[in-house]
Formats: C-alpha cells, sequence, structure tokens
C-alpha cells in the first residue's frame, strides 16, 4: 500500500466526522485526536520495528519488551492506585508473563528465536495481561467496597486477612478471566481475530495464520491466569497492616 | 466502685481520630472481670468504636488499652480476637445459609461444627433446627442479630462485646436475649461490656455503666448512676430517652 492510498482511508474517518457534526453528537474533537494519535503512534511503531527486525539485536529486542512493560504498567496503574506499590506489583506480574510466555514458546522450538516473533507475540500478551491486570482490579476494589462488613466480621471473628478477603479475591481472580474464556468460545467467521485477519491479509497461507492464532489463543488462558492470580495475591495484603486491621481508605480512591 | 473486682480491660488516655476528626478524647476508665458493663450514650458518641478498639479492628492514635495486665498490642491479633468475642452492630452475614454463618468461626480454624452442637447454639437463641438450612440472607433483622449472638458465643470468649444486639428484636426476644447473656455471664464468669439505648436494659442487666458523649467518657459507675447521676447532660440523656 502507498501512502497515496493509504491517505484515502482517511474517507473513512471523514464519514463519522461529518455525521457527527449533522447530529450534533460532539464527537468531532475526539475523533481528530484519536485518528493523529494512531497515525503518528503507528507509523512511529513501524519504523521502530522495522529498525529493530531489521538489526536483529538482542538489546533491542528487550528495549522494545521493556518498553512495552513500562507503557502497560503506566496505563494498569491507574485503576489500582490506592493499593500501596501498585506500580512494580504490575511490572512483576507482566515480566512474569512475559518470561513464563516466551520461556515456554522458545523453550521448547515452538516459535524462532528471532524479533519478528518474539516482539508481536509479547506485545500481544502484554497487552492482554494489562487489559486484564486493569478488569482485576476494578473487580477487585470493588467487591471489597460492597463487602466491607463481612472482611470485618472476619477479622473480628479471628480470621486472617488472607480469610477475610478469599471470597472477594477469589470473585475477582474468577470475573477477570472469564471474559478470556468466552471470546475464546465464541471466536467465529464473522469476527475473524484481528491478528489472523491481518496475517492472510499480509499473504499468508490461512492454515498458518491460524495455528498462530491457536497458539495466540492458548498462551493468552495462561497469561489470564497467571496475571489476575499473581496481580491478586500481590495486592491484598497491602490492604491491612501487621494488626490485621483494615487500612482505612485503603481501597476508596 | 470495690477494689476487690479485678480489672479486665483498661483503657488508658485513649484517644482515635480519623482524618483530624476526634472520634475518642481522653479515654480512662476499666472494666471489671465477670461483670457485665453497659456502655450509653447518644448515636455517634463513639461507642461502637470503643468496643472495635477491645477487639484489635482498630486501634488507638494514642494511649494504651490492657487486656489482663498486658497492653492489647502484645497480644497475636487471631488469639486475641478468638477469646475477646464482638457482635458487631450491623449484625453481617456471609452469603450461605445459616449453618455457614453459625460455624464460620470454626471454619476460620479448620474446624467442622457438629449439626447437633449447631443446632443448640440455635435453641440458645431461640431459633429452632429448620432454620439451620435456609439461607441467612433471606432471614430478618432479628433473626439476623440472634444469628450473630450466636455466632459471638462459637469461639467460648472470655470477653464478649455486645453491640446493641437486641435492637431488632420483639420484647419476648429482648427478654429471652436477657436471660441468655446472663446465663453466660454467671455461668463461664464472661466479662461482657453491652452497647445499648434502652436506658432501662442498661439498669436491669448491667453491673456498671459508661455514659459516653461527643468521644469523651462523662461518667462511670454502678448501673444505679443512670437514675442517680447529678450531671445535668446525662439526666437529660436518659430522661430523653426514657421519654421516647
Ligand atoms: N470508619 C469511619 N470513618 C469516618 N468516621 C467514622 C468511622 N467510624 C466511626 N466514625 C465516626 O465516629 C463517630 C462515632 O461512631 P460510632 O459508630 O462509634 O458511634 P456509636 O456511639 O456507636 O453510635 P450509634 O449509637 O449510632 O451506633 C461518628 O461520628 C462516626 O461518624
Ligand atoms: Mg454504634
Amino acid at each position: 500500500m502507498t501512502y497515496t492510498t493509504l491517505s484515502l482511508t482517511l474517507i473513512f474517518v471523514l464519514i463519522p466526522l461529518l455525521l457527527s457534526k449533522t447530529l450534533k453528537l460532539d464527537l468531532e474533537k475526539d475523533t481528530i485526536i484519536a485518528t493523529v494519535r494512531s497515525i503518528v503512534q503507528l507509523l512511529a511503531v513501524g519504523y521502530v520495528l522495522k529498525f529493530v527486525f531489521d538489526s536483529e539485536h538482542i538489546i533491542y529486542i528487550l528495549l522494545m519488551i521493556t518498553l512495552m512493560i513500562g507503557t502497560a504498567t503506566l496505563n494498569a496503574r491507574k485503576k489500582g492506585k490506592a493499593i500501596k506499590g501498585i506500580t512494580w506489583k504490575i511490572a512483576l506480574t507482566l515480566i512474569v508473563i512475559e518470561a513464563v510466555t516466551q520461556g515456554i514458546l522458545l523453550g521448547f522450538h515452538i516459535v524462532p528465536a528471532t524479533a519478528q516473533y518474539i516482539i508481536p507475540i509479547s506485545g500481544m500478551l502484554i497487552g492482554n495481561s494489562m487489559v486484564l491486570s486493569i478488569l482485576f482490579l476494578n473487580r477487585f476494589t470493588a467487591e471489597i467496597e460492597a463487602s466491607r462488613d463481612e472482611v470485618e466480621l472476619i477479622l473480628s471473628l479471628g480470621g486472617t486477612p488472607k480469610q477475610a478477603i478469599h471470597n472477594q479475591l477469589t470473585n475477582a481472580i474468577r470475573a477477570s478471566m472469564i471474559p478470556t474464556i468466552e471470546s475464546q468460545k465464541t471466536i467465529e467467521l464473522v469476527q475473524l481475530p484481528g491478528m489472523m485477519s491481518g496475517q492472510i491479509i499480509g499473504g499468508a497461507d490461512p492454515v498458518q495464520a491460524v495455528q498462530f492464532q491457536l497458539l495466540i489463543i492458548f498462551a493468552l488462558l495462561t497469561t489470564a491466569a497467571i496475571s489476575s492470580i499473581l496481580i491478586g495475591f500481590l495486592s491484598y495484603p497491602t490492604l491491612f497492616n501487621e494488626r490485621m486491621q483494615i487500612i482505612k481508605n485503603s481501597i476508596s480512591k | 466502685m470495690n477494689s476487690l473486682n479485678e480489672i479486665a480491660i483498661s483503657f488508658q488516655n485513649v484517644f482515635y481520630e480519623i482524618d483530624d476528626l476526634s472520634i475518642l478524647n481522653n479515654i480512662t476508665g476499666e472494666f471489671y472481670k465477670g461483670k457485665i458493663t453497659t456502655l450509653v450514650g447518644p448515636s455517634g458518641a463513639g461507642k461502637s468504636t470503643l468496643l472495635k478498639m477491645c477487639n484489635g479492628l482498630i486501634s488507638p492514635t494514642t494511649g494504651d488499652i490492657f487486656i489482663g495486665d498486658q497492653p492489647i498490642h502484645s497480644y497475636e491479633p487471631t488469639h486475641l480476637r478468638k477469646s475477646v468475642g464482638i457482635a458487631l452492630q450491623s449484625a453481617p452475614i456471609i452469603r450461605g445459609t445459616v449453618f455457614h454463618n453459625l460455624s464460620l468461626p470454626f471454619t476460620l480454624q479448620n474446624k467442622k461444627l457438629p449439626e447437633k452442637d449447631a443446632i443448640s447454639f440455635l435453641e440458645d437463641v431461640r431459633l429452632d433446627h429448620t432454620f439451620l438450612h435456609r439461607q441467612a440472607e433471606d432471614l430478618s433483622g432479628g433473626q439476623k442479630q440472634k444469628i450473630s449472638i450466636a455466632r459471638s458465643l462459637l469461639n467460648r470468649p472470655k470477653i464478649l462485646l455486645l453491640d446493641e444486639i437486641t435492637s431488632a428484636l420483639d420484647p419476648t426476644s429482648v427478654n429471652e436475649i436477657e436471660q441468655l447473656i446472663l446465663k453466660i455471664n454467671q455461668k463461664y464468669g464472661v466479662t461482657m461490656i453491652w452497647i445499648t439505648h434502652n436506658i432501662e436494659q442498661a439498669k436491669r442487666i448491667g453491673h456498671y455503666t459508661w455514659i459516653m458523649m461527643e468521644g469523651q467518657l462523662l461518667e462511670t459507675g454502678e448501673s444505679t448512676i443512670l437514675s442517680t447521676s447529678t450531671n445535668e447532660r446525662i439526666q437529660q440523656f436518659v430522661n430523653g430517652v426514657q421519654d421516647l
């Protein structure tokens, strides 16, 4: 695709702009900002990736992964600001995800150890883990907020913080994992997964595209399980002090 | 108060603040072993806050609390809370059956509560065995209170903290619960602190009383001070309550 043809795709931006203007949806500004952002960001990513793929140097690969983990961490931590040390807890979770998944993929020679594989797969898994962490933190704080009485009751009867928070923790872990599992049940033709579509358009063999999609789907299950469980077990202790008391305002934003 | 009484809990210059807001203001006083002390005072006086401190759910901002002759913070929190039981004001219920709720203190210690023991605890609070497998959330406010009382007895605490445990009960049930608590007090020598808005109840059941207002301890003494106090604010409070 040339830049001339690419610029023609801006028609797709014009249509919602016009509609928004006529119907007074007041979405023009957001649409323009979103468009400019995606152009700048994605093109930048494209050129950076090209550079990394061409050089195929381990330092650049590590740098890219660090960048992805860093960005994802900053995104996710907004949801858990009330939890002490949430930033490094999310970062640690993402690092574990990356280490476990790449360890398996590269260790068993499932994919070649080249930037072309490592970086996109890392991107998808880290991105997903970030979304999961956000889902988890939302749900976890809501669960605790809604059942403060119950948490206090269990503590008052001589239960430990872990016992007091157990239901809320498992509920939140389950709730954040369900979308991953559900979405995989419903993958079908009308909703070809993005990566697969991209590969097919790029000229890859559809069967091979499916194989990679399956790889991602399976890896996402591990990602989902590890991220919510890890972030859960890392974050719950910060809600209590060493006297096993609920820390005031540890939850509410 | 007579000096022969052994001290079960003592407060020494206890202050409690939340975000610079004073909740408890320089509380100093004693609760006696094996006695029932009632805690009365207007809403927001800080009664529940004080009770939660005795169970270690919260700690003073400054000041000391002693359980027996040891500072409260020297006890391991789960041990403290098992021997200083509390029936919380909101009578919280966890999702599940009455049996599930009743056996919670045991479940937390990986012990099983035999069903026949559960039934006898239920009968103590005048609920029959058919309640055992009902969903606790579906119970009435008063029934939940009864479950909460029974549950607080399971650990056989040496000190029992009762936060308005009869506020949602009918007169017959109030009487039955009072008899039950008095029996436990006499039979096992359990030290009790009982918060109530019912001044008549405080006179009936309490050996001693603490009268609190706006985070301060106004007066302590035998329950008779509820009638004989010369403090104007106390007289007003007591009479106001009786007029209701
Ligand atoms: N967690 C909290 N956050 C903010 N304020 C609190 C908190 N807990 C208690 N307070 C405040 O402390 C004061 C005392 O509350 P407490 O529950 O001890 O009163 P109480 O004497 O038990 O009243 P009632 O008879 O209505 O139960 C109240 O003004 C209350 O608003
Ligand atoms: Mg109260």
